[in-house]
């Protein structure tokens, strides 16, 4: 890599990459022609709780290792697990929002296995009994609404944490995790595609954001994946091999690891080889999937229910009161911003990836109707500083850098031709940080926008007078010059000028000389 | 007289009426221990500096509160399967190591804040598993009555350590049996309370759907003060219920007149030792003398107990123990890498008890055999439990033998674990259907062995069974009789 | 024989027992005369009961959602085997 950008072998033919790239596409569709991709993507979700599921250790995240611990999460001689009714709560909350049947009566289970970061040898879950089943999940696929269905929804604890890499011999182990609330959200295998998995994914993370569940975040593991993928030849319903594939920690991972997985598999079938059932973890470095090195004969998790917790019976008064509860979710509120703003779909789409967004969005609006500016100043500018600050990487944005009524104020004056739009940049950036609204700004600044004609007149004149070489091009039909004496007409005027006016009186004044 | 003899009321008054310190009482019961337990071997450990500490805490308490609640002052020796914070606990297994328990169980802290003095912990066979304490990693308690004899299983050692005057009284657990049978052995009064009627947080889990706390003493009025002490709602044990704690000492009126009596045909068939039947007999018609009303009832499915229990409780068990793998305390093995570590762990760890019902826990409950296995057996216990539900239609209490013979020699049946297991006949059943019953001494076999009489209640009803259990006992002199403790 | 060599090699796994080849044969003998008795359950029709899951008469046993656990680590590594001091030591996982 030089300067950031990919140095590129050439050849009289074009890059030696591109060649390759297009050799391989055209073999890769020959290929794809003949199988078509199966994938169910199991997602593991931590909930927002502020204890863990079965004791009350703190669920904060990034505290010193094994701080976050004590006897019951730790899985010490004696201990008996509690159930955080909150997590019950928040497993009812997506439930509804993903159109699941809620058991009336639910069990947890143990999932035996042993393993460092599972304390107890067993793994509080549930199995035959869960919290939700079925429902589904509208996904915007190709600009159509795919309905993707859910197989269940279920409770359970998460593991503690192995790090591998410091020492030669020994794994450490942390387990501030371990106990932590998890919902695992199981989907039926009806993606086609890594484009729809991201697709899925990322609205059944809006939905847990809306909700204000889950924060969602990929890279710090509360909100994690695995994908089930198997190929089958294209028009058959009998599913093929499945292969689950773990370690995928971005959304990036997850769309890159299906592709190569997807490939992998047709081109093996594709030259007569077999696939195993097996789980192939995602090499980030690689950037290929690989089978895990120990041997992993078939887990058997002998399954049965936990003697030490109650079976878990949830009324219909507890429903209907969380039902009642649940926030307007992300696909009703985009169709809702498409038509009550008359925003485009891709405004609506970005303004509505996040409820905080979403809400910060029509409290400008409130303000100040102009949707469109609003939204425009949202995804541009606000998106741009909030991310320069890493603010988006919370679920909820509380510092804001600039408040909605500030935007809301700052299109007003724009709207009512106070300030130019180039001005209204550098209003915004006084802005941030600041109580003070847009108009103080102005003021302050003297930032107003000259309008009056008489002094738009002057300046014209001026740079007219100063620019006669210029002038000349232009009578002789250089029509870039134009933008060249707009440009020192604004110079002149610290960007205050009218742009339509300067446009105006300019056009007419060099008419005029001719 | 050696104030070490004492019952807990007994003591407890004197205490009170400051006639005896609990400084006096707790070096006579040290004394007793140095006297005997070099032959007796109940206790696992010892904690005569703590508890002599504890005991002059409690005189202070005295001083100030003439009033003061029955287990102040007094000497209880605790089965090495609670947790007790700062003193060490094995559960009679090496794969705990040292282990130090950094909390205590609920019941230890309700004992202790009601002023007990703890001796030590007490002798089991190992993870609760066994019906003879021979099964303990470390030695076998011998029964006080006779050396060569077990004192029974798992409570072993607490029982032992009340029938030989160690301590005042003793808390040990019940999952199949295990303070019932000793306490019938060793000749002294067990209770097992129902299921959920006393805390389990802090004791170590052999199968979570049995296992209860229940105190082990020298008579009936001892083991109601105990149950008052230790029964309640513990927000820490899910199981546990909330219904209120009565008084279960008011059940103590010697009043049984008209209680009815149902004493089921299967527990009298075959392999009951004569002179157990006998005992057994002889005190029901006692009760009868005394007003209750004696019919026969069945327990048509007696006979299938042992299987369902040695199935449901050996894979919550397997389940239980698969903590006790090297990574966070307890014993871990040399080995070249964590599948070893795992394996050799926990080889060099458990005793072979315990690896037989691991064994036995993990093949019921794995893929291909869960159902005809756990699910059957969960069935089969659905039904036993109708048969309780059934019988206490028509009575108020259910009355058995505990044990199908007296305490058998040290090493007899240890060889065969199928026949160990068969003893446990009479206890099992109660365990499954998660009700509550006492043992309390019905008379002694031509060895000068004690028999144990069972008392089995309603759910919930200890009351009754207490007051069935004193009637008894305070018509008759077995609770007096106490073992000879010499070569 | 219902249960073989093989199976009990199997389920010792599964269990993370290491048997000496002794053990291994005294177990196979003794958990197949156990298995054996428990056949008899076969005699019993159960298809028309529930089976039994819990012998208490409540449900619902609920925490509230508070942090109640003060930060203790040391409490809690005392008793490990290898520590150094912030981390449980074990033997290396391979993936």
């Amino acid at each position: 890599m030089e300067n950031g950008k990919k140095v590129v072998e050439t050849t009289a033919l074009g890059s030696r990459s591109s060649i390759l790239d297009r050799l391989s596409s055209i073999l890769d569709l020959r290929k794809l022609m003949n199988y078509e991709p199966v994938i169910g993507l199991e997602v593991h979700a931590q909930l927002l709780t502020d204890s863990k599921i079965f004791c009350g250790c703190s669920t904060k995240f990034g505290q010193a290792p094994n701080q976050n611990t004590c006897p019951v999460c730790t899985g010490f001689p004696g201990v008996l697990p509690v159930l955080n009714k909150r997590v019950v709560e928040f497993a009812i909350r997506a439930g509804l929002a993903a159109g699941c049947q809620i058991a009336r009566s639910s069990i947890l289970a143990r999932k035996n296995y042993f393993y460092p970061d599972l304390p107890k040898g067993y793994q509080i879950s549930q199995y035959e009994l869960p919290i939700c089943a079925d429902g589904y999940i509208d996904v915007a696929v190709d600009g159509a609404i795919k309905r993707v269905h859910l197989t269940r929804i279920h409770m359970e604890e998460d593991a503690g944490k192995n790090i591998h890499d410091l020492h030669g011999d020994w794994s450490l182990v942390d387990l501030n995790r371990a106990g932590v609330p998890l919902l695992e959200i199981v989907s039926e295998p009806e993606l086609c595609s890594a484009e729809e998995a991201g697709s899925y994914l990322r609205t059944l993370r809006a939905i847990l954001q809306y909700l204000e569940i889950c924060d969602g975040n990929m890279e710090q593991g509360s909100f994690r994946c695995d994908a089930n993928v198997s190929v089958r030849p294209a028009g058959s319903a009998a599913l093929g091999t499945k292969i689950e594939i773990k370690n995928l920690n971005s959304f990036k991972a997850v769309e890159k690891a299906l592709g190569y997985e997807i490939g992998r598999q047709t081109e093996t079938l594709t030259d007569g080889g077999t696939l195993i059932q097996e789980t192939r973890l995602w090499d980030e470095n690689r950037e290929e999937t690989r089978a895990m090195r120990s041997k992993e004969s078939a887990h058997d998790y002998r399954y049965f229910p936990d003697p030490d917790l109650l079976p878990l019976v949830i009324d219909e008064e507890w429903i209907e009161e969380i039902r009642a509860s649940l926030p307007e979710l992300p696909a009703a509120r985009k169709s809702r911003f498409i038509s009550e703003y008359a925003l485009p779909v891709y405004d609506a789409e970005l303004l509505t990836s996040r409820k905080d967004i979403a809400d910060y969005f029509e409290t400008a609006v409130k303000t100040h109707a102009n949707a469109k500016s609003v939204a425009n100043w949202i995804i541009g500018d606000l998106f741009r500083v909030l991310k320069e600050r890493k603010l988006d990487e919370r679920l909820t944005i509380t510092n804001w850098p600039v408040r909605a009524q500030q935007i809301a104020g700052l299109v007003q004056l724009i709207d009512g031709g106070k300030i130019s739009g180039k001005i209204a940049k550098t209003v915004f950036d006084g802005m941030l940080d600041s109580d003070r609204t847009p108009r103080e700004i102005v003021a302050g600044k003297g930032l107003e926008q000259v309008s009056d004609t008489g002094s738009i007149e002057a300046a014209v004149e001026q740079i007219l007078a100063a620019h006669t070489k210029q002038v000349a091009d232009f009578q002789s039909g250089n029509e870039k010059i134009f933008g060249f004496l707009v440009g020192q007409i604004m110079k002149a005027t610290q960007g205050k000028a009218n742009p339509q006016k300067v446009n105006e009186i300019l056009r007419q004044k060099l008419k005029a000389d001719r | 007289m050696n104030p070490a003899v004492l019952t807990l009321h007994d003591a407890g008054e004197k205490l009170r009426k400051h006639e005896l310190s609990s400084q006096e009482l707790t070096l006579a019961a040290f004394q007793r221990i140095s006297e005997t337990d070099d032959k007796v071997h109940a206790y696992i450990t010892l904690c005569r500096d703590a508890a002599l500490a504890q005991a002059r805490e409690a005189d202070e308490r005295l001083k100030q509160d003439g009033n003061a609640q029955p287990l102040l002052g007094i000497p209880i020796a605790v089965k090495d399967n609670f947790l007790t914070r700062g003193l060490r606990t094995t559960c009679a297994s090496k794969i705990l190591g040292d282990f130090m328990p950094p909390y205590d169980a609920t019941v230890i802290k309700h004992i202790r804040d009601a002023g007990a003095v703890i001796t030590g912990k007490t002798n089991l066979d190992e993870f609760a598993m066994g019906s003879s304490a021979e099964n303990s990693a470390f030695f076998p308690t011998r029964n006080p009555w006779n050396m060569e004899r077990v004192p029974g299983g798992s409570s072993g050692g607490s029982a032992a350590a009340v029938a030989a005057d160690q301590c005042v009284a003793a808390l040990g657990t019940d999952t199949g049996g295990s303070v019932r049978q000793p306490a019938a052995f060793c000749g002294v009064v067990g209770l097992k309370p129902t299921y959920g009627r006393v805390s389990r947080y802090g004791i170590i889990a052999f199968a979570s759907s049995m296992d209860q706390v229940g105190p082990i003493t020298k008579d009936v009025r001892d083991c109601a003060l105990m149950l008052e002490a230790i029964a309640g709602h513990d927000p820490a044990d899910s199981t546990s219920t909330d219904r209120s704690v009565p008084r279960y000492s008011d059940a103590l009126t010697g009043d049984v007149k008209g209680l009815r009596l149902g004493v089921p045909k299967e527990y009298f068939i075959s392999g009951i030792a004569p002179e157990v039947e006998h005992a057994v007999r002889d005190a029901i018609r006692l009760l009868e003398t005394n007003g209750a009303v004696v019919e026969e009832i069945s327990l048509p499915h007696t006979e299938y107990a042992v299987a369902v229990y040695y199935i449901v409780a050996t894979a919550e068990a397997s389940s239980n123990l698969a903590r006790y793998d090297g990574m966070r305390f307890g014993h871990r093995a040399v080995a070249k890498d964590l599948l070893e570590t795992y394996m050799l762990s926990r080889e060099e760890g458990f005793g072979p008890e315990v690896k037989r019902r691991i064994m036995l826990g993990t093949y019921t409950l794995s893929a291909g055999y869960y159902d005809a296995y756990y699910l059957k057996a969960q069935g089969v216990r659905a039904l036993i439990k109708q048969n309780f539900d059934a019988a206490f239609q028509r009575c108020d209490a259910i009355i058995t033998p505990t044990a199908p013979s007296t305490a058998f020699k040290i090493g007899e049946k240890i060889e065969d674990p199928l026949q160990m297991y068969l003893s446990d006949i009479y206890t099992i059943s109660v365990n499954l259907a998660g009700l509550p019953a006492l043992s309390l001494p019905c008379g002694f076999d031509g060895d000068g062995m004690p028999v144990g009489l069972q008392i089995i209640g309603k759910h919930f009803d200890e009351a009754t069974i207490l007051r069935l259990a004193y009637a008894y006992e305070q018509a008759t002199e077995w609770h007096r009789r106490k073992p000879r403790i010499e070569d | 024989m219902k249960l073989t060599r093989e199976e009990v090699q199997k389920v010792a796994t599964l269990a993370r027992l290491h048997l000496t080849a002794e053990e291994e044969e005294r177990l196979t003998e003794q958990l197949d005369a156990i298995l054996r008795y428990m056949e008899k359950l076969n005699q019993l029709d159960t298809s028309r009961v529930e089976p039994f899951t819990h012998a208490v008469d409540v449900v619902n046993a609920f925490r509230e959602d508070k942090v109640t656990n003060h930060p203790n680590a040391e409490a809690l590594l005392a008793n490990a085997p290898d520590t150094d001091q912030t981390f449980f030591k074990v033997p290396k996982i391979i993936e």
